[in-house]
């Protein structure tokens, strides 16, 4: 076992961690935070995006002591308080979701395009997402939601 | 598959007749809004706990051990390293006590297969499991139990499952039943009385679910009494199933089930994984949480199964069906589930047609079984019969949609020729051609370039889809006007939480955000069927309103004492009540006096019987336009459109998001999904991961997908007039892509799903 400092949602966490824990697990395993999904722990679906440093990647993929010193933020750091994020404001209010398992990745990685990309067009949009599995077929929904929280998001000014 | 396979084992649970007279809805206030779902913020804040979430104090982890090998038998299992690995605390194996449990039962209830086999007939059957203090552990632990495997010959490719030579999979042989036949008027005299013949043989990919949250639980005992926190698609059969097994009183087993990621068919009943999972925390006295990996998910939580179908259709010139015989063949795999359950239903239901054959062949193979999934035999069915019509059509030099409209059927010919409690599916034929610019864009020239643009289309019926009893619901209104709605169904992602709040605000008047929501929880909850088979609203809803009513009426019959107005002159208005004709005369409600004592009113619902001698089924027609590369055979999905009569729309928004659903599912079949077992060297799953499983992707679906309800009155169906939705939205796609890459190209592909290489394959070949 190593002891790790992670940097999530802003806060400074500590943990013990076996070096092969992935940085998932440690999240939702050691931090309790289980907005992000275990959909198939080898980098296919997207259920477990996060943010790291801005940019979204497998939390699956990565193991938890790549992550040090890193800033991480997953769907859990983009509400203010209580109050949604713009990203989550606009999936709420287009539907974009159904069984809502693979909803805090796609909210994830089209917070990180919209960081990079503020405007996306939606050729953009789909390949932002293109890594973001969704069995129920919401995506014609999840690209007007994206589409949506780039002009909630510009009205707030900025990162959520 | 049978019907029954979506409600119960068993007689059906009686449930009284509604209290309540409900007259039909004339113009709704709530129900049909596209509201957000009253579920929408814990499911975009990271805050919904799916039961893959929960943690408990103490838990641990399970895994199980799979047979590598598609037929083996386990000659010896020796788990003495593995129990003693660190973190290690428990190994289970069909020899450990209590854990000789019987699984699987064949027609006549006999033993066919045990929760841990010593003889294993498919890849990924379970031998043994272990529960350790973290999942790196019980992954190593697996690693460290030895079994000795005696590897036997299998039988892995369901069309020559019946040849003399194909290793049994059981003694009786690889014939899993008799044959299914089913005919109607004479069927030479209508091929004789036909004047085009279209015949040809189709095939469709065996399928798997893969919904995103696997399947699995986390259990706990407290004494005798067990919890299981399982991700399903219903509580209540869960709770049955375990009961059983385990040997203990309903009242003993709670399931809950807040949020499912996802189920398609194969979450409507437990796995072995539940009761593994139950066994290791007894073992061990500790919860213990036991999700499947994603390669078990693909190999042993169901599938669609692929089929045969031989399809023959007669007609005459004017565009009338004279004859249709159809064959069908397919495997449930090595244990229970059928290959071929309800795949002809479409032939005998959908168009009219007085001479009818179909049968049906249902065989063994050594893979695993099949669970429903989204509208069972249904696309394969319409991949079949939607093609020939297309073909037929091209052949009579009709238009597609004309020719159907010639062969509309007026009654459920399948069931004997019973009516319909109504029948949308003219509609859905004309306005979704109307709205799609059908005969424009069809008669517009294909381009000679690499790519060619082509459209079609293609219509459906799901069998299904009425809904029916039991439901019980139960709506307490509290004294300060705001409710809790307490039901026993799952919300599988359909929006049923939202959809059943919108019921209750329609009768009751009380807004979405002072409606709480109690559900899937076989403790607190009323006993509900699965949420399966597009039956959830149908079923559910009209119970809720029943229940609504009670509560609405009890509150009338306590302000009527308090006004010394007779209650049928009252109406609720807000959270007063207020006489009809003098508006003078009104109390608040939480003034009526009867009701300040009591503090809230206890409405229960129930849902009425179906009415008798009537058929209830959704239908539909889908339309799309592709784009081919020449060059290359890849086809580009541009644009979609559904029109669907299922009945009332109780929520636009729910209602278009799962015809998007549908249709997404049906570009997978079309396009992208098929199981590949390597029949020849090993019998096993070639492509176990969703980058070798392809399922659609965001890049795979069109963003221009159009969603036209055909909202057809309904009176006769249920007291709400809506029929079931999520799964005719996936019947009829598939088929209306091959005929739209047929339009563009001229070539069709009987074999699903129609893949590039293929599809370049029979390009070159036509250039040549």
């Amino acid at each position: 076992m190593i002891p790790l400092t992670l940097r999530v949602n802003g806060r400074e966490r500590r943990v013990l961690v076996e070096p092969r824990q992935s940085l998932l697990r440690v999240l939702r395993d050691e931090l309790g935070l289980t907005g992000a999904k275990e959909g198939c722990h080898r980098g296919e679906c997207g259920s477990c995006t996060v943010l790291m440093d801005g940019v979204p990647l497998y939390a699956c993929m990565t193991l938890a002591p790549e992550a040090e010193g890193r800033e991480i933020t997953t769907v859990e750091g983009l509400l203010d308080g209580e109050a949604l994020g713009p990203v989550q404001d606009a999936f709420a209010e287009h539907d974009a979701f159904q069984c809502g398992f693979c909803t805090s990745g796609q909210i994830v990685a089209v917070e990180g395009l919209l960081r990079a990309n503020p405007q996306p067009s939606l050729e953009e949009i789909r390949t932002g997402v293109s890594g973001n599995l969704c069995r129920c077929g919401a995506y014609p929904n999840i690209f007007r939601a994206a589409g949506r929280a780039a002009e909630l998001r510009a009205g707030r000014g900025g990162d959520s | 598959m049978k019907a029954a396979d979506y409600y119960l084992d068993g007689p059906a649970p009686e449930t009284p007749e509604p209290r309540q007279r409900q007259d039909r809805w004339g113009e709704t206030r709530v129900v049909g809004r596209p509201l957000p779902r009253v579920d929408a913020y814990e499911r975009v804040s990271g805050s919904a706990v799916y039961p893959s979430d929960v943690q408990l104090p103490g838990m641990l982890h399970a895994a199980i051990l799979r047979s590598p090998h598609p037929h083996a038998r386990v000659k010896r299992v020796e788990t003495s390293r593995a129990e003693a690995m660190p973190g290690v605390r428990a190994v289970i194996t069909h020899q450990t006590p209590g854990a000789d449990i019987a699984w699987y039962t064949d027609r006549e209830g006999a033993t066919v297969g045990h929760l841990f086999e010593a003889h294993c007939r498919f890849e990924g059957e379970a031998v043994a499991a272990v529960a350790a203090e973290s999942p790196y552990q019980a992954r190593d632990a697996l690693e460290a139990i030895e079994v000795e495997y005696e590897v036997l010959p299998f039988t892995s490719d369901y069309e020559t499952a019946l040849e003399p030579r194909a290793p049994a999979v059981r003694d009786g042989g690889n014939r899993a039943s008799e044959p299914g036949v089913y005919e109607r008027g004479d069927l030479a005299a209508g091929f004789n009385a036909a004047e085009v013949v279209v015949e040809e043989t189709f095939r469709t990919p065996c399928e798997l679910h893969t919904p995103l949250e696997p399947h699995g639980c986390v259990a706990r005992w407290d004494g005798n009494r067990l919890t299981v926190w399982e991700s399903t698609q219903g509580v209540y059969p869960v709770q049955s199933r375990v009961a059983q097994v385990l040997g203990l009183p309903l009242a003993n087993v709670r399931v809950i089930g807040h949020y499912v990621g996802g189920g398609f068919g194969s979450k409507l009943r437990p796995g072995k994984y539940t009761v593994i999972a139950a066994l290791l925390a007894r073992q061990t006295g500790r919860p213990v949480r036991l999700f499947l990996s994603r390669e078990e998910t693909l190999l042993c939580a169901g599938n669609r199964p692929a089929n045969r179908m031989r399809l023959k259709v007669g007609a005459k010139r004017d565009g009338t069906l004279t004859a249709i015989e159809f064959h069908g063949l397919g495997s449930g795999g090595a244990y229970s589930g059928s290959g071929t359950g309800i795949l002809d239903w479409q032939v005998r239901d959908l168009y009219r047609c007085d001479n009818v054959r179909c049968t049906t062949e249902n065989v063994y193979i050594h893979a695993g079984a099949q669970r429903p999934m989204r509208a069972p035999g249904h696309p394969q069915c319409s991949w079949a019969l939607e093609q020939v019509m297309d073909e037929l059509a091209d052949r009579l030099e009709l238009d597609p949609v004309e020719l159907r409209l010639r062969n509309l059927a007026s009654v459920s010919q399948g069931r004997g020729g019973i009516p319909y409690t109504s029948n949308g599916f003219r509609e859905c034929l004309e306005e979704g051609a109307r709205t799609f610019g059908w005969l424009a864009a069809r008669s517009r020239a294909r381009s000679e370039d690499d790519l060619a643009r082509g459209v079609g289309m293609a219509g459906g019926l799901w069998i299904a889809g009425a809904g029916g009893p039991p439901s019980t619901a139960i709506v307490k209104y509290f004294a300060d006007g705001s409710v809790n709605l307490n039901l026993g169904a799952s919300d599988i992602g359909t929006g049923t939480k939202t959809v059943m709040a919108m019921v209750v605000a329609e009768e009751l008047g009380v807004p979405l955000d002072r409606i709480q929501i109690e559900h899937a929880d076989t403790a607190t909850t009323q006993f509900a069927t699965a949420s399966g088979g597009s039956k959830t609203v149908p079923t559910d809803a009209p119970a809720v309103r029943a229940a609504a009513l009670d509560c609405h009426n009890q509150l009338l019959d306590m302000a009527a004492e308090e006004l010394a107005v007779a209650p049928s002159e009252l109406k609720l208005d807000g959270d007063h009540v207020v006489a009809v004709g003098d508006p003078e005369k009104r109390v608040a409600l939480r003034e009526v006096s009867d009701f300040r004592r009591r503090q809230v009113v206890v409405g229960i619902g129930y849902r009425g019987p179906n009415p008798e001698g009537k058929a209830t089924c959704p239908f539909a027609a889908q339309f799309c336009e592709v784009e081919v590369n020449r060059r290359t055979g890849e086809v580009r999905v541009l644009r979609f459109l559904g029109a669907h009569d299922s009945g009332r729309v109780m929520n636009r928004a729910t209602y278009d998001n799962q015809v998007y659903g549908g249709i997404v599912m049906g570009i997978g079949l079309g396009l992208t999904e098929r199981r590949v077992l390597d029949t020849g060297q090993t019998g096993k799953m070639c492509n176990l991961s969703w980058h070798d499983y392809k399922i659609p992707t965001a890049l795979d679906v069109p963003a221009d997908v159009t969603s036209l309800p055909i909202e057809t009155e309904d009176v006769e169906c249920n007291t709400v007039g809506a029929k079931g939705l999520g799964e005719p939205v996936t019947i009829p796609t598939a088929a209306a892509i091959a005929n739209a890459v047929y339009n563009a190209t001229g070539i069709r592909v009987w074999e699903a799903p129609l893949n590039a290489t293929r599809l370049a394959e029979l390009l070159a070949e036509r250039e040549a």
